[in-house]
């Protein structure tokens, strides 16, 4: 493999890590205050179809965006109801809101654009630009840092940017502001937090609000940064995958940056079976690489790669004792 | 200090309250509480004071109605009528927001941390100075520096909580409270989980929190702690609080029948024992927990037929793993042998051999292990036995009318009310749920009865059917092991005495040669 | 808290947990421009107005049975088995390697080895997460929803590389023998004035009813299915009463699997007579909605799995004659689960208020 197919299969990495990152970080707010999500797909879903649909109707991505944002911001208000206020099975929850995303997605699309549950496709201003970052050009001809620098750090769009942002910011916000270390603590002891005179109730909606807008973002970035416009179904998984990135990275900050670009690494050379072919020197049936992310995910889980530990209270609702 | 100590003597008799109170508000007044859940009135009109800088004790049976009387101080119920005086000042608390800022701490039974943070973060924890934590944890770290040299509370601030001894985290409990300026202290059931040292060190933290003219309010059920440290007691029974007393003026005896209503009998009626041949024979019995703790360390006892065995010891010292591994769900190593056969204790799936070989075991933690509350009583009485003959119909299917039969049968020989088969176990009071257990195992007629904490959260008059039952079990020539908590159950079911700490037994004696003060010593590890 | 009476409990609070999910699949029609009045007479006529109608239903019902009674068996025992869907899929490769093994005779002689090869692969398949829950603590849910993408896998490639008949482009078995097809509902002698040549639904639907027979007996009358129960509501309990958790977590999803797998009977071995790519159409993730209407009860089960089949079917006819997508479907399906598993409590809460507020006026 020569340094050329390297350099795009870690560009197709970086953009195929990205909504998994997304993903993941949105998944890791809600779930380190206590309320497990498995339905990070539907919402991703749902920001996909809306952000699509908006971004084709105004001509504006940034329009798009937030319409996608408020789709996923709504599914998680539900999740949030059942799993906060209702004490309902969050698991359950999450199981039906990726249905719900699922039908009404192609429900909507349909009835505004009657192109068989899909967006139209979109150009120019609906769909996130590369950007190129300042002396990208100039700087090529160095010697491999050169081309690094130019094809692979630089010319993504903006959301790739804010993504990677989004690991660091996650980082301090966690461990060192006042809402991080109630956060934390409201997905291990809620009683902790409740006696301390906090609202476990208004933590875990901020927690799992900002789910909303992160998964909002991760589908935003499918519909209109991946691909051009939103088609059924189009997430195919993702949601699942940033869940088990999540438990991989043991629901830290850094660690989902690693294993989302791990995944996002697998998701690259499944497009590239020549290149896998070349190195294994096996031909690999493009179906095993498909799988490959969720047998790691099951390795995982089984303990035989680090044991991973969930918050203690998560999936339990909150409610007071006498 | 010494000044501080004598004004808080000073302040402390509000029994006299005609003139005190005139000139001093009281710290808490309650005037005509009342808070139902449905049916059931868990306060009825109670009224209460207490002066600043006393101790004050609330005592009172398992669901008299203490715990609910101070989650309605801390703002995590709304009483439904009556009103909440703080420094003599009318103050509604809505929510524990509000009875933080009014002055009040809490000390919850089960503790309220978070047990992968340090001290210094749990302190910190709602009570940040902004929106940043460096600042916030720099004064924290002051101010525990000064607290823990005031009164005798040093803890590592660093240590990650769930590192610390049981005692040490209760003292992070405190400072947290400390730390939020609290005036007033409540504390609930704070020694049961405390060995008789830690107790007297809390004691000692407590009575320096008085001097310095804190209120401490304590909850508890044990007599011996209301006249060792409370200047005043309040006794609750059923939902109202029954009298208000000094406790120097009063007396354990005096407050025994303020608590249950009538004179206690502090003695079940026993004929002597009359032990037979060796039933249950324990020799060097290990047992090793998941995190590599060793809880069990050598155990050695023998029960012979005819006797009971109580063991005495603080909750946690590897009472529970000697039950588990004896009921056949714990692995241990050594050697048992049950009426000369040796016991496996190391195979899976053993529970089921246990019962077979003729041992029968009521644990300790009936919601948890016991029962399955929403199983219907009938299939209670089938827990554990569902493989007994009489309960099949044929090879694959269970005879659900002759178990449904002989749970009505049971119910009626142990008093169970209301006698009805089909009622889930939810529905029944704490006491009646504990015959239906006591049922299902005395009358499998085992050789060899454990059994855990037999009356606890059961109102007295069940307690001495219980008892009873346990005796009379005894005088048919079984052997019983009892393990407790309440020092007074086994010191008056008990035929000899052996005492637990730290996995080992401490020391062997019969109730009558000995005493709460002797068994209190071997409980804290003090060997003879 | 004011107790409901039992017939409330188990009866009025599905009902208006359901009634809420179709008012809000209704205000959805609305929303999208349809007509809710003619979409119900549209699924009404098109799945119950005709033999042909009916045949569907009761197909589509069958396949619910199965995957409801899967979840529902697992639930007992306190594991949520998202994975029928991939069991199904394996037991649909079970079900088809046996019919293609040999050149059946007669359809007698094949179901119930085709029964044992769907049965064997679904409980193999959900043998694995089972085995990583009670041995390694592996959370069931997200191993189970694993596994369905690995079957996903599996399947396209043993479709494309290995079963595929050569010469074939489509990534399917060949058709299975003659010998091996069931008989359809209007072959059996009596029903065959009633459903149309044409109907799918077939003898898999009293093998599906013997199942809810067979569980519910399994549930609520054998020592195995008290275990189940024991261990479902409490862990600890169970391991006090000598019920060893690994064997019934185990034994529960070979069950749960098993019955998955068995699905594949009716759509793989009674309809699609060969075994193409995505045979199961999320009937795996259905069985969630059908178990949680059906109070995991095996015969509040049937019911549901006889109602979603009227919704399949309903909505297929919907895509059909309306503007309105068959999406509506797992629209539906998704408020079902909502209402009936996650907001349980929202609706209980109403209903004891109401309850409350009688007793009382009546006081």
């Amino acid at each position: 493999m020569d340094f050329g197919t390297l350099l795009q299969i870690l560009d197709s990495t970086v953009r195929l890590g990205v909504p998994l990152l997304l993903a993941c970080l949105a998944g890791l707010y809600s779930e380190r205050a206590g309320v497990f999500d498995i339905g990070l797909e539907g919402k991703m879903l749902m920001a996909a179809m809306l952000s699509g649909a908006a971004a084709f109707v105004t001509g504006s991505v940034w329009l798009g965006c937030l319409a996608g944002i408020g789709g996923s911001l709504v599914l998680a208000a539900i999740h949030g109801a059942a799993a906060i206020t209702f004490r309902g099975n969050q698991l359950i929850s999450g199981v039906a809101i990726n249905f719900l995303a699922s039908g009404l997605t192609v429900l909507m699309a349909q009835s505004w654009f009657g192109q068989g549950g899909r967006t139209p496709a979109l150009d120019g201003g609906a769909r996130f630009q590369a950007l190129t970052l300042p002396l990208a050009d100039t700087l090529r001809p160095v010697p491999v840092l050169g081309p690094v620098y130019a094809d692979l750090i630089s010319g993504h769009t903006a959301l790739v940017y804010l993504a990677f942002a989004a690991v660091p910011v996650t980082w301090w916000v966690l461990y060192r502001t006042r809402f991080g270390l109630r956060l934390r603590a409201v997905g291990e002891n809620p009683g902790a937090v409740d006696t301390a005179g906090i609202s476990v109730t208004r933590l875990r909606y901020t927690a799992v609000a900002i789910t909303g807008l992160l998964s909002g973002l991760a589908g935003a970035y499918m519909a209109t940064a991946l691909q051009a416009g939103f088609g059924k179904e189009m997430t195919a998984g993702r949601g699942y995958i940033a869940l088990a990135a999540l438990i991989f990275a043991k629901w830290r900050p850094w660690g989902a940056l690693w294993a989302c670009l791990l995944f996002g690494f697998f998701q690259a050379i499944a497009l590239r079976p020549d290149v896998v072919e070349a190195i294994v020197r096996v031909k690999v049936p493009v179906p095993a690489l498909d799988a490959l992310p969720y047998v790691l995910t099951v390795f995982i889980l089984a303990g035989f790669i680090g044991k991973a530990i969930p918050p203690r209270a998560g999936g339990e609702p909150y409610v007071k004792e006498r | 200090m010494v000044a501080g100590a004598q004004s808080g003597r000073q302040t402390a008799a509000p029994g006299t309250d005609t003139g005190a109170g005139a000139a001093i508000a009281p710290a808490i007044e309650l005037v005509g509480i009342s808070k139902a859940f449905g049916p059931v009135q868990a306060n009825r009109d109670i009224s209460m004071r207490v002066m600043p800088g006393t101790i004050h004790g609330i005592i009172g049976e398992n669901g008299a109605g203490k715990s609910t009387l101070m989650s309605i101080l801390y703002g995590f119920y709304r009483a439904d009528a009556g009103e909440v005086r703080i420094g003599g000042r009318p103050v509604a608390i809505p929510d524990s927001q509000a009875a933080i800022r009014a002055g009040i701490g809490m000390v919850f039974q089960h503790f309220k941390l978070v047990p992968n943070f340090t001290v210094l973060e749990n302190v910190v924890l709602g009570a940040e100075e902004g929106a940043l934590l460096r600042p916030s944890l720099a004064k924290a770290r002051a101010s525990l520096r000064d607290l823990a040299q005031e009164y005798e509370l040093d803890v590592d601030p660093d240590a990650v909580v769930e590192d610390l001894s049981v005692g040490h985290q209760q003292r992070v409990e405190i400072l947290k409270a400390l730390y939020r300026q609290a005036d007033i202290l409540i504390l609930d059931e704070p020694t049961g989980v405390l060995t008789p040292s830690e107790a007297d060190h809390l004691f000692r933290i407590l009575r320096g929190l008085k001097a310095q003219g804190k209120t401490v309010i304590l909850i508890t059920h044990k007599l011996r702690e209301i006249m060792e440290i409370t200047d005043t007691v309040s006794v609750m029974r059923r939902g109202e609080m029954t009298a208000t007393v000094e406790t120097a003026g009063s007396s354990p005896e005096e407050l025994a029948e303020l608590m249950v209503g009538r004179k206690v009998l502090l003695h079940v009626p026993k004929a002597p024992a009359t032990p037979g041949a060796t039933v249950l024979k324990v020799e060097d019995l290990r047992v090793t927990d998941a995190d590599g703790v060793e809880r069990l360390k050598g155990i050695d006892l023998e029960i012979r037929a005819g006797e009971i065995l109580g063991i005495a010891g603080v909750a946690g010292n590897g009472q529970s793993e000697l039950l588990k591994v004896l009921g056949g769900f714990e692995k241990a190593t050594g050697r048992v042998t049950l009426n000369g056969h040796p016991l496996d204790l190391s195979g899976d799936r053993l529970a089921q051999s246990r019962r077979a070989a003729g041992i029968a075991h009521v644990p300790e933690d009936r919601h948890h292990l016991g029962l399955i509350l929403d199983f219907a009583a009938w299939e209670n009485v089938a827990f554990g036995y569902h493989h007994a003959p009489e309960y099949q119909a044929n090879a694959l299917l269970m005879d659900n009318a002759a178990l449904i039969r002989d749970t009505a049968g049971k119910m009626e020989r142990f008093d169970v009310r209301p006698p009805i088969p089909t009622l889930a176990a939810k529905s029944f009071s704490g006491g009646n749920q504990q015959k239906i257990v006591l049922a299902r195992e005395i009358e499998r007629n085992p050789d060899l009865l454990l059994v855990g904490q037999p009356t606890r959260g059961v109102d007295i008059g069940a307690i001495e059917f219980i008892h009873k039952r346990i005796v009379e079990l005894r005088d048919a020539g079984k052997a019983v092991l009892l393990v407790s908590v309440e020092l007074d159950e086994i010191l008056s079911l008990s035929d000899r005495i052996a005492v637990m700490f730290d996995g080992r037994i401490m020391g062997e004696r019969l109730p009558d040669r000995t005493d709460e003060r002797e068994l209190g010593l071997l409980m804290a590890g003090v060997a003879e | 808290m004011q107790r409901l009476p039992v017939w409330a409990d188990v009866v009025l609070v599905p009902i208006l947990s359901l009634l809420a999910a179709f008012l809000i699949s209704a205000l959805v029609i609305l929303g999208i421009g349809g007509n809710p009045v003619e979409a119900l007479q549209v699924m009404v006529t098109g799945a119950l107005g005709s033999a042909y109608g009916w045949g569907y239903t009761l197909y589509y019902a069958t396949n619910f049975m199965f995957t409801g009674l899967a979840v529902a068996v697992a639930f007992r025992a306190s594991l949520f088995n998202i994975g029928g869907e991939g069991q199904a899929m394996l037991g649909g490769l079970g079900v088809a390697l046996v019919c293609l093994a040999v050149d059946w005779p007669h359809w007698a002689l094949a179901l119930p080895a085709a029964m044992l090869g769907g049965a064997v692969f679904g409980a193999a398949w959900a043998a694995i997460p089972a085995w990583l829950q009670a041995k390694r603590g592996s959370h069931i849910v997200i191993t189970t929803i694993m596994f369905n993408f690995i079957a996903a896998s599996v399947l396209v490639y043993l479709l494309v590389n290995v079963l595929r008949p050569p010469g074939s482009m489509d990534p399917a078995t060949a058709r299975f023998p003659e010998g091996a097809g069931l008989p359809t509902l209007h072959d059996i002698p009596g029903l065959g004035g009633i459903f149309d040549r044409n109907t799918p639904a077939n003898i898999t639907l009293f093998l599906a009813l013997a199942c809810v027979g067979l569980v519910w007996l399994l549930l609520f009358r054998s020592r195995l299915g008290y275990e189940i129960r024991a261990f479902g509501k409490s862990e600890p309990a169970a391991v006090y009463a000598g019920i060893s958790p690994v064997r019934i977590t185990m034994i529960a999803m070979l069950i749960s699997g098993g019955l998955s797998g068995l699905m594949a009977v009716n759509n793989v071995m009674g309809e699609a007579e060969r075994l193409v790519l995505n045979s199961v159409e999320g009937a795996g993730f259905i069985g969630i909605a059908v178990a949680l209407m059906g109070r995991n009860h095996p015969v509040g089960v049937m019911f549901a799995a006889l109602l979603f089949g009227f919704l399949y079917q309903g909505g297929a006819e919907l895509g059909l004659w309306t503007t309105i997508p068959l999406e509506l479907r797992t629209v539906v399906q998704a408020l079902v689960i909502l209402f009936t598993g996650a907001l349980d409590t929202m609706m209980r809460m109403g209903v004891e208020r109401v309850f409350a507020l009688f007793a009382r006026r009546a006081a």
